[in-house]
């Protein structure tokens, strides 16, 4: 498409800023590479010196060949795209170490690697939870709301190259949290495992994620901020507090990869488990809430539900998320007060989020008959049946007695996969699965048929997971407190852990499964972005053109 | 002025909004966090709970390097079968130098808060190097690289130093002596032994893995024989005042 040269904008601005921040990472990852006495983080190192060299020569070779142009009257687009790639990848890598742990737990004689300690459950597991929570849904979470911003504002987004700054900050941030994991560099708190200067690197990138969404916001040309946007607004905020406050910690060397927290014992429990229960809050909910608000009433043709109730359920479910954390620690050292303010708010959540799940699901109102002929959005659909179904069972669990039961088993596994494969995961299919065509300007995807085709091998494969780690969960629980007539212990632990057995396989087979789906995805996406099958290029000039991005920015902006 | 209101103003301003959201979300933490840096039942100090020992703490970082945590709770609540099984409910003072806290949040073995003194170290060796031949149901991990990897001991002086900083209890002399005490605490024949127990009571002292090095088994096995046997429960009692609030 030609454009007029006059409005062809430099991304300058962003540029030496941007070079400043890679410039000085550079030379600390020189001083730990040559100055620094600590082995395990050498490779870290390297791999920090070699991504801010190529940055370094990414910035220098652009400018020097005024690559770094953009039409300011068109949506960022390839940063999007870059971002469902990424998605897709992580999600496989994520999700196959999943299986891969859930493997060894049911057959842990032949899948333990003996002497090879970065095979080990303790070192995968994190990989796992990070690859997935922080590689798949994140960045999904920065595409679609990339995407949701600018189509819901109405305009590009702000700071020229600082959306790319994001998007490889967010890979770098991943690849060296997960390398560490393998090699033993983990700072031992859950959903909160990189080290000190992997923390510092993420607070920047997050910080300049924040700014590029608040700018765009602020550039709208939309009068009010839609909904979507209030829900990703309040995952990006809460998550920068959450993680600066949880990883408060004093490194041991300056050029050394070990550090210990500030808070120690109850205080570091409390703190720690305030962030891991809102980084389920925040990033698995309000981020993915942001993407339900979007893409539900867009696939589905319908506006949403309820304005009223979204704006009930919006403010009440982030005022009492952030209270739910103690629900973590029933029963421990924690005063009893906070345990029960944890339970209280816990349960009180299930109101408002419930809120969100009827929004959602009646949102397709009108628009029920296209569950049967559109997988996709059938995919959404489910993921918020999914989403209501995990808030059920999760203020139920946050419930002190019942907590003394299913605190410490599968049960807790079970549940947050209810969330995860079945809410998020889900979310994310159908979020994908409508902006790979919009995005690659293509009439449809490579084959419904194979979405079908993904969304019974993810519910099934999910059945087998949740009912497996249900039955094992609840029979665990009852088998460490079970006494006989005589009045003592009835079972010795390891008769619990063997009777979990047949459970562990039933789980690594739902586990595949869902796994298998996300081949099945993969491949459809790929094949959509090469244009094969259904998946007819749309060109420029054609009427249909618009239709994908229908609320694209009209042509007559270029007047301005 | 009406709540929607208050809504319509923010809904049309992106930094109000943004404001709007960061007030409301910070309340919680507030009332939960912020107390517990202050009120006696969390900052209490239990006679015996003391920091760890640098052989000690050397084998926590290996514990947290390799995820037990994970899988292993380092907290007995106050529920019968759990007593019965682990012993004497945690105190939030046995965890006051945990940095992290050793809590956990799944049992896919047991709880660990008084493994300490309840195996022999031969047994912790055998367990760890292949857990299979001692529990044949286990399903955890075999450890077998600690028996061959020698323990670096000469970094452990700026971890206590790092601690020490953050408000620990160790004085200029145990952060001096670091290095020195963990060959002290491997070596029975030392005579430095009645400086280091005077430093850090009810420390044990042994070769654990019975090999001549200093290995990373060493370290762990000595983390966890002193694990929940700092406080002595036959003296402590939980209904004085001092302790019942």
């Amino acid at each position: 498409m030609s454009v007029n040269p006059s409005i062809i904008k430099r991304a300058n601005g962003a540029i030496l800023p941007i070079g400043i921040i890679c410039v000085l990472g550079f030379i600390w990852a020189v001083l730990v590479a040559s100055r620094g006495v600590d082995p395990v983080i050498k490779p870290h190192a390297y791999m920090y010196i070699f991504a801010f060299a190529l940055a370094i020569f990414a910035l220098v070779y652009g400018v020097m060949q005024n690559k770094f142009v953009y039409n300011p009257y068109e949506y960022d687009d390839n940063v999007i795209k870059a971002g469902v790639i990424a998605t897709i990848i992580w999600g496989v890598a994520g999700m196959t170490i999943g299986v891969l742990i859930a493997f060894q737990l049911a057959y842990p004689q032949i899948m333990d690697a003996t002497g090879l300690s970065w095979l080990n459950f303790g070192r995968l597991r994190p990989l796992h939870t990070s690859g997935v929570i922080f590689g798949f849904g994140g960045n999904a979470l920065i595409a679609t709301s990339f995407y949701t911003v600018q189509r819901t504002c109405r305009t590009r987004l702000a700071g020229g190259m600082w959306p790319w700054f994001v998007f490889w900050g967010w890979q770098l941030v991943l690849v060296i949290a997960g390398t560490g994991y393998l090699m033993g560099i983990t700072h031992g708190q859950e959903y909160a495992e990189p080290e000190w200067y992997v923390d510092i690197w993420l607070t920047i990138v997050w910080v300049a994620y924040l700014a590029v969404f608040m700018m765009t916001l602020a550039k709208r040309k939309e009068k009010h901020i839609y909904v979507s946007n209030w829900f990703y607004l309040s995952f990006i905020v809460t998550i920068a507090m959450l993680h600066i406050v949880n990883n408060v910690a004093l490194p041991v060397d300056w050029l050394g990869a070990k550090s210990y927290s500030l808070a120690a014992g109850v205080q570091n429990a409390m703190t720690q488990w305030w962030y891991g229960h809102n980084a389920v809050g925040f990033f698995l909910t309000t981020g993915f809430l942001g993407m339900m608000y979007y893409f539900i009433p867009k696939r589905a043709e319908r506006p949403v539900y309820s304005y009223r109730l979204s704006i009930v359920h919006f403010w009440t479910v982030i005022f009492i998320y952030i209270w739910a954390g103690p629900h973590h620690l029933h029963y421990t050292a924690l005063p009893q007060w906070t345990q029960t303010l944890g339970m209280v708010f816990s349960v009180m959540l299930w109101m408002p989020s419930w809120g969100g799940m009827i929004n959602g699901l009646m949102t397709l109102s009108g628009a029920w008959d296209k569950l049967r002929t559109d997988p996709v959005l059938r995919l959404l659909a489910v993921s918020v049946a999914f989403y209501g179904m995990a808030t059920f069972e999760g203020p139920l669990m946050a419930i002190r007695y019942i907590n003394a039961l299913s605190h410490y088993t599968d049960w807790t596994i079970g549940h947050v996969h209810a969330g995860a494969l079945g809410w998020n995961g889900m979310v994310t299919f159908g979020a994908l699965y409508c902006m790979v065509p919009w995005l690659w300007k293509k009439k449809n995807l490579y084959s419904l048929q194979m979405v079908e085709w993904h969304f019974w091998l993810s519910t099934i494969g999910i059945i087998f997971y949740i009912t497996a780690m249900w039955v094992s969960g609840i029979m665990q629980g009852l088998m460490w407190r079970a006494y006989t007539d005589l009045g003592f212990l009835e079972y010795s632990f390891i008769e619990t852990v063997k009777a979990m057995h047949p459970y562990y396989i039933i789980r690594a087979v739902g586990g595949t499964m869902y796994l298998l789906g996300m081949f099945v995805m993969a491949y459809n996406v790929w094949q959509t972005i090469k244009g094969r099958g259904d998946a007819v290029s749309l060109t420029d000039e054609a009427p249909t053109a618009r239709k994908p991005a229908v609320d694209a920015i009209p042509e007559l902006a270029l007047g301005e | 002025m009406k709540i929607s209101k208050l809504h319509d103003f923010m809904e049309t301003r992106s930094f109000a909004l943004m404001v709007g959201i960061l007030l409301t979300v910070m309340v919680g933490g507030i009332v939960q966090i912020a107390p517990l840096f202050y009120i006696d039942s969390t900052i209490e100090e239990v006679e015996g709970v003391r920091p760890y020992s640098p052989l000690e703490l050397a084998g926590q970082d290996i514990y947290v390097r390799e995820g037990c945590y994970l899988c292993h709770s380092q907290m007995i609540r106050p529920l019968r079968d759990e007593i019965e099984r682990y012993g004497h409910y945690s105190l939030a003072a046995e965890s006051m130098y945990d940095r992290p806290f050793q809590w956990g949040s799944k049992r896919t073995g047991p709880d660990l808060a008084r493994v300490g003194g309840k195996y022999t170290d031969d047994w912790h060796v055998f367990h760890l190097t292949n857990p299979r031949a001692v529990v044949p149901d286990s399903v955890m991990p075999p450890y077998a690289f600690l028996n061959d990897k020698k323990l670096n001991a000469k970094l452990i002086g700026a971890h206590l130093a790092a601690k020490k900083a953050i408000g620990e209890p160790y004085t200029d002399e145990m952060v001096a002596l670091a290095e020195a005490d963990i060959y002290t605490q491997v070596d029975p024949d030392s005579d430095d032994i009645d400086a280091f127990l005077a430093r850090y009571p009810k420390a044990q002292v042994r070769n654990f893995d019975a090999q001549p090095e200093i290995t990373e088994m060493d370290a762990l096995i000595a983390y966890l024989q002193i694990i929940g046997t700092m406080v002595d429960f036959d003296e402590y009692q939980a209904n004085i005042n001092d302790n019942a609030r």
